[in-house]
Formats: C-alpha cells, sequence, structure tokens
C-alpha cells in the first residue's frame, strides 16, 4: 500500500499544491489500492480510472501553469455514492431497472466537486435506491467492512463508507434519509454528516423519500469532512427546497474544536436511546466519550426526548409513502430497464413486468408499505399520524435546543453485524436506523464520529452529534474536540487489508 | 387478526404495477403484516390536535426569471431510451384492442 493513501485529505491537498506530489500520484496510488482491495471489499460499482486520472493531470497542468488551486481540496481523490447522476458515467443506485443508464447531466454535488478539482474515482456500491441498512439490498452484491470481511459496513452506503476504511479514497459522499451517511460511519470507524435538510442541492440525486434525503461528506477525520462540506454545500436555484443562506463555519469550527476546549459547551445526552437492544460494548464507549466530552470542559445533562421513540415507526411510513411516488418514475418508457415488450403487450403489462424484474424484495415491500399508507381508508391512521409524530419529534428538538447546544448518542445500537444476519427479517434491519431517524425526520443537523471499539468485539462504535437547523458549526466542534482527546482518528488503528493477488 | 390480508398484498403490488409471483405474495403478505403492526405505534400519540408536518422547511412556491437556459439536446434526453424511433421515444400500445 502506498503511504499516500494513509494520508488525510487536508495533507494530500498541502502536499498536491505544494508540489511536493502530484495529483495524478495521489489518484494512482488510489487506484492501486482499489485494485489490490476492492475484490474482497466490494466498495466500487464502477471505477473510472480514465476520468479520474484526466481529472488529476488538469489540476497538475494548472497548477504548474502558477494557478492557484481551484479549492483546498483540489487534486484529493473522492468516491462518489452511485445515487448522484455523473455524466458519461454509469448511475446505476445498486438497481437492475437502471444497470447501463448513462446520465446526460451531473447532479449538482458532482458539478461543484469537479469544479473544485476533486478527483471522482469512481461510484460506490449502495442499498438499491439507498434503503437499508447493510449495502445487502444492492443488485450487485454486498459490500464488506474492511475491519472484519464477514461483516456488513453499513447501508445505504456502505460503498462510500468502506471506501474509506479500506484506504481506497480519503473522501466519499453518501446521502442520508434515514441515516445511511451516519450509521455507515459508525459501524467503519468513519466521520459520517448529514448537513442541515436542505444544505446540499438534491438536483441530481436520485429521490428516495424528498422530505428526508440529504447528501452529505464523508471522511476519516473531521476536518476533511468539514473541508469537503463547504465545497458542496450551498445554494442552488435547481433544489426548490435548498436554503439561501451561507454555509455554516464548519471548516473553522473544525479547527477551532480541535485545540480540545470546550467550556461553556452544554451537551445533551439523549435517555431514550439506550437500554434494551444497545450492545453493552457499544453503551460502554457512548459513555467513555461523554466522560471525555465533560473532561474537555463541556456541562453534561440529561434531556428527555420521549417522542423520539416514535420515530422509527414515523419513518417507516413516511419514507416509503414519498419512496412510492418518487419510484413511479421507473415506467419502462423514457430510460432504464425495460422487458417483455413483445409487441403484443400494453405499457401497463411492460411496465408492471419490468419494475417487478427490475426491483429488489426491500424496494418492493416499501413500495407496497407506501401504496397501502397512502391509500384512502388508512392514510389518516398511517401517514397522517405519521405526519404528527414528526411534528412532536420536531418539537422535542426545539425543547432540547433551548436548554443545550447539542445533543448526543450512539449512533446506532450494535457494532457492525454479519452479513446475512438480518436479511430476512425487514424489522431487526430496521432497527439500525434507530437513532439516527429523528435528525431526518426533524431536518437539523447530526454527524456520527468514530467513539472507540466495542470491548466485546473489538468493532468501531460511533457518537452521534445532534445540532440545531443551520447550526452545523457546533457539531463539528464539538467533533473535532473529541476527536482529538479521544487521541486522533480511529481508522489509524484499523487491520490493514491484504491484498488479493 | 392479521394488519393485512395476501389478498389486500395482491392489490397493493397491481396499484403499484408490480407484476409478483405468487411465492412473493406469501413472503410480503407476512413481512407487510409484521411491518404495518409494528408501525401503526405512530396512532398511540397522534392527538387531534397536533397538527402534521410534511416537511422540515417551511415550503413556498419558488420562482424564477422567465429566461431561456440550456436543456438536454434530443439526442441527449433519447439517450437512455428503452427504444426509439424517429426522434421520440417507442412504447408499448397503450390503449386495448376494443375502443
Amino acid at each position: 500500500m502506498s503511504e499516500l493513501t494513509r494520508l488525510t485529505a487536508a495533507e494530500l491537498a498541502a502536499k498536491i499544491h505544494s508540489r511536493e506530489t502530484t495529483a495524478v500520484a495521489v489518484a494512482q496510488a488510489h487506484l492501486e489500492q482499489i485494485a489490490a482491495t476492492d475484490t474482497d471489499v466490494h466498495a466500487f460499482l464502477h471505477v473510472d480510472t480514465e476520468g479520474a486520472l484526466a481529472a488529476a493531470a488538469a489540476v497538475d497542468a494548472a497548477l504548474d501553469a502558477g494557478q492557484a488551486p481551484a479549492s483546498p481540496l483540489a487534486g484529493v481523490p473522492l468516491a462518489l455514492k452511485d445515487v448522484f447522476t455523473t455524466k458519461g458515467v454509469p448511475t446505476t443506485c445498486g438497481s437492475k431497472i437502471l444497470q447501463g443508464w448513462i446520465p446526460p447531466y451531473d447532479a449538482t454535488v458532482t458539478r461543484r466537486l469537479r469544479e473544485a478539482g476533486i478527483v471522482i474515482l469512481g461510484k460506490t456500491n449502495m442499498d438499491e435506491f439507498a434503503m437499508g441498512s447493510s449495502t445487502e439490498n444492492s443488485a450487485y452484491g454486498p459490500t464488506r467492512n474492511p475491519w472484519d470481511l464477514h461483516r456488513i459496513p453499513g447501508g445505504s452506503g456502505g460503498g462510500s463508507s468502506a471506501a474509506l476504511a479500506a484506504f481506497q479514497a480519503p473522501l466519499s459522499i453518501g446521502t442520508d434519509t434515514g441515516g445511511s451517511i451516519r450509521q455507515p460511519g459508525a459501524v467503519t470507524g468513519t466521520v459520517g454528516v448529514k448537513p442541515t435538510y436542505g444544505g446540499v442541492s438534491r438536483y441530481g440525486l436520485v429521490a428516495f423519500s424528498s422530505s428526508l434525503d440529504q447528501g452529505g461528506p464523508c471522511a476519516r477525520t473531521v476536518l476533511d469532512a468539514a473541508l469537503l462540506h463547504e465545497i458542496i454545500g450551498g445554494y442552488d436555484p435547481l433544489d426548490s427546497t435548498s436554503i439561501n443562506a451561507p454555509v455554516p463555519p464548519v471548516v473553522a469550527a473544525a479547527r477551532e474544536g480541535a485545540r480540545a476546549d470546550l467550556t461553556g459547551v452544554r451537551v445533551g445526552v439523549v435517555p431514550e436511546f439506550r437500554g434494551e437492544g444497545y450492545q453493552p460494548g457499544v453503551v460502554g464507549a457512548f459513555e467513555t466519550a461523554v466522560e471525555q466530552l465533560r473532561a474537555l470542559g463541556a456541562e453534561i445533562v440529561e434531556i428527555p426526548c420521549p417522542n423520539f421513540t416514535y420515530a422509527l415507526p414515523a419513518y417507516y411510513l413516511i419514507a416509503p409513502s414519498e419512496a412510492s411516488s418518487n419510484l413511479a418514475r421507473f415506467d419502462a418508457m423514457r430510460y432504464g430497464l425495460r422487458v417483455d415488450d413483445d409487441g403484443a403487450r400494453s405499457a401497463e403489462e411492460v411496465m408492471s413486468l419490468t419494475r417487478e424484474a427490475g426491483f429488489g424484495p426491500e424496494v418492493k415491500r416499501r413500495i407496497m408499505i407506501g401504496t397501502y399508507a397512502l391509500s384512502s381508508g388508512y392514510y389518516d391512521a398511517y401517514y397522517g399520524s405519521a405526519q404528527k409524530v414528526r411534528t412532536l419529534i420536531t418539537r422535542d428538538f426545539e425543547s432540547a435546543f433551548q436548554q443545550v447546544d447539542v445533543l448526543v448518542s450512539p449512533t446506532t445500537p450494535t457494532t457492525a453485524f454479519k452479513i446475512g444476519e438480518r436479511v430476512d427479517d425487514p424489522m431487526a434491519m430496521y432497527l439500525a436506523d434507530l437513532c439516527t431517524i429523528p435528525a431526518n425526520l426533524a431536518g437539523n443537523a447530526a454527524m456520527s464520529v468514530p467513539c472507540g471499539l466495542a470491548e466485546e468485539d473489538g468493532l468501531p462504535v460511533g457518537l452521534q452529534i445532534m445540532a440545531p437547523a443551520l447550526a452545523d458549526d457546533r457539531m463539528y466542534r464539538v467533533a473535532a474536540a473529541y476527536e482529538a482527546a479521544r487521541g486522533g482518528p480511529l481508522m489509524d488503528s484499523a487491520p490493514r487489508l491484504e491484498p488479493v493477488r | 387478526m392479521p394488519a393485512i390480508s395476501r389478498e389486500e398484498v395482491a392489490g397493493l403490488a397491481k396499484l403499484a404495477r408490480l407484476s409478483v409471483t405468487e411465492a412473493e405474495l406469501d413472503t410480503f403478505a407476512g413481512q407487510l403484516d409484521v411491518i404495518l403492526q409494528s408501525v401503526a405505534r405512530v396512532g398511540e400519540i397522534a392527538d387531534a390536535e397536533i397538527p402534521p408536518t410534511s416537511h422540515a422547511v417551511p415550503l413556498t412556491n419558488v420562482f424564477r426569471e422567465d429566461v431561456v437556459r440550456p436543456g438536454l439536446t434530443q439526442e441527449q434526453a433519447l439517450s437512455g431510451a428503452p427504444k426509439s424511433e424517429d426522434g421520440r421515444f417507442r412504447v408499448p400500445r397503450i390503449l386495448g384492442e376494443e375502443a
């Protein structure tokens, strides 16, 4: 493994911009690491070697010509979740229904990455249409956790988290509808951030649940995530729910936090996220983290959020309802798969047969749940009630943030579970998102930062930090302080994967 | 009593344009029943006077200037089509035999 792959994005950028190394050399080192390890890990659905090297060469040419770097991360490689459109590069969303689709346009996130000189290495594996917590719902096979290849890397963004943990990329992009950035971050020992809803454009992000979907940065350090956050964030007229306000100063907050002083910061612990179903090693690591925050000068108080326990059922009504509508676009007419079009069958028959062939079981389950929850006679009891719970959860947050600056909890109740363990039990799988969903329903910012290893299995645990809407910088400050106090990035202690020959 | 029957699941699949198999119906009926019974918990706290939230940020209609801007070319728009003909999407028949 080239030592270039062990560096942080900030370190790589410094070396590239000072011409100590080149963007091409950095891209090549990561492409080699992908070639050596991805047979085992399967983080990528598509590696764009040619595009990555061309983008890196362009960054080098501009720097050699004396131009200033296009951004603080110009020349640094990144792995992009396969749910963002990329012009001329396949985009599948982990689904057979989009196999072979080459989008004719870039998502806003993709465009901003390119304009910043970030080198996109390829597209990462994910649960089909981002529905899942293990990446086992990908139509192209599961991704494996670099800490233990028999275990899941989280989901839906398991490819993006595993790419970081396997040192295949120093940066990646995920999307978080119910925890799909934070839970993969937690179980792979990496940092995952769900910005405030509307903070990062959804244009070109293939929609799952539009009122919840949020793209965000993933990295191995808090500062790297912050640097990426400022590049992808900000107002976009092409997204009607984009926030027309400056991006919170997350980089400055991460740098301030690194000084490891949280004097005067009030941290609330959510008591509802403990107890039955929580692995003792996860609770142990979390409690140690809370004590470290206290030692950094933070004031710790317990803040009950009684309605949070209803977030999971509300989410599994709202998200499928929106999905059942959003996924109606896959109709076998204008793009994507079409099967059994024999000239005799009607459009409706071809549509039904194509959707049957193109969607996997979890997508079908959610479409049917959503169709049920929105149907007349059930609407008030299911979808309508879920929307009321959403109000109550938002009120819990509002009340909490009158008393504290941030809330903390474990990111997910257990460490990475074994591949196959929960595939036949949808409700058990859904529990992985128990702690992350409230922030999606209320739209506020939340992130997961590595919080040591669980005592019983030696696997990574995540500390979730939640902040009010538009106060993303607050959680970065706390996360950076905690990261520094804990002893730097957790991935420095991860096992090194043996290359496959 | 189950929240949802096998026949209801078949009806949902038809509404959702999913031509599910008989075997899938057996599996999905049991799973959807478990899921629906679990998520029905939302009714426990959803009192009548609580206003519903459809969206985390208040939505207002967004306008833009009515100016021409570049869009996809015809070729780009058709590039992903399963079938096309004469610059159009070619689709299976929409009307039945009986007019």
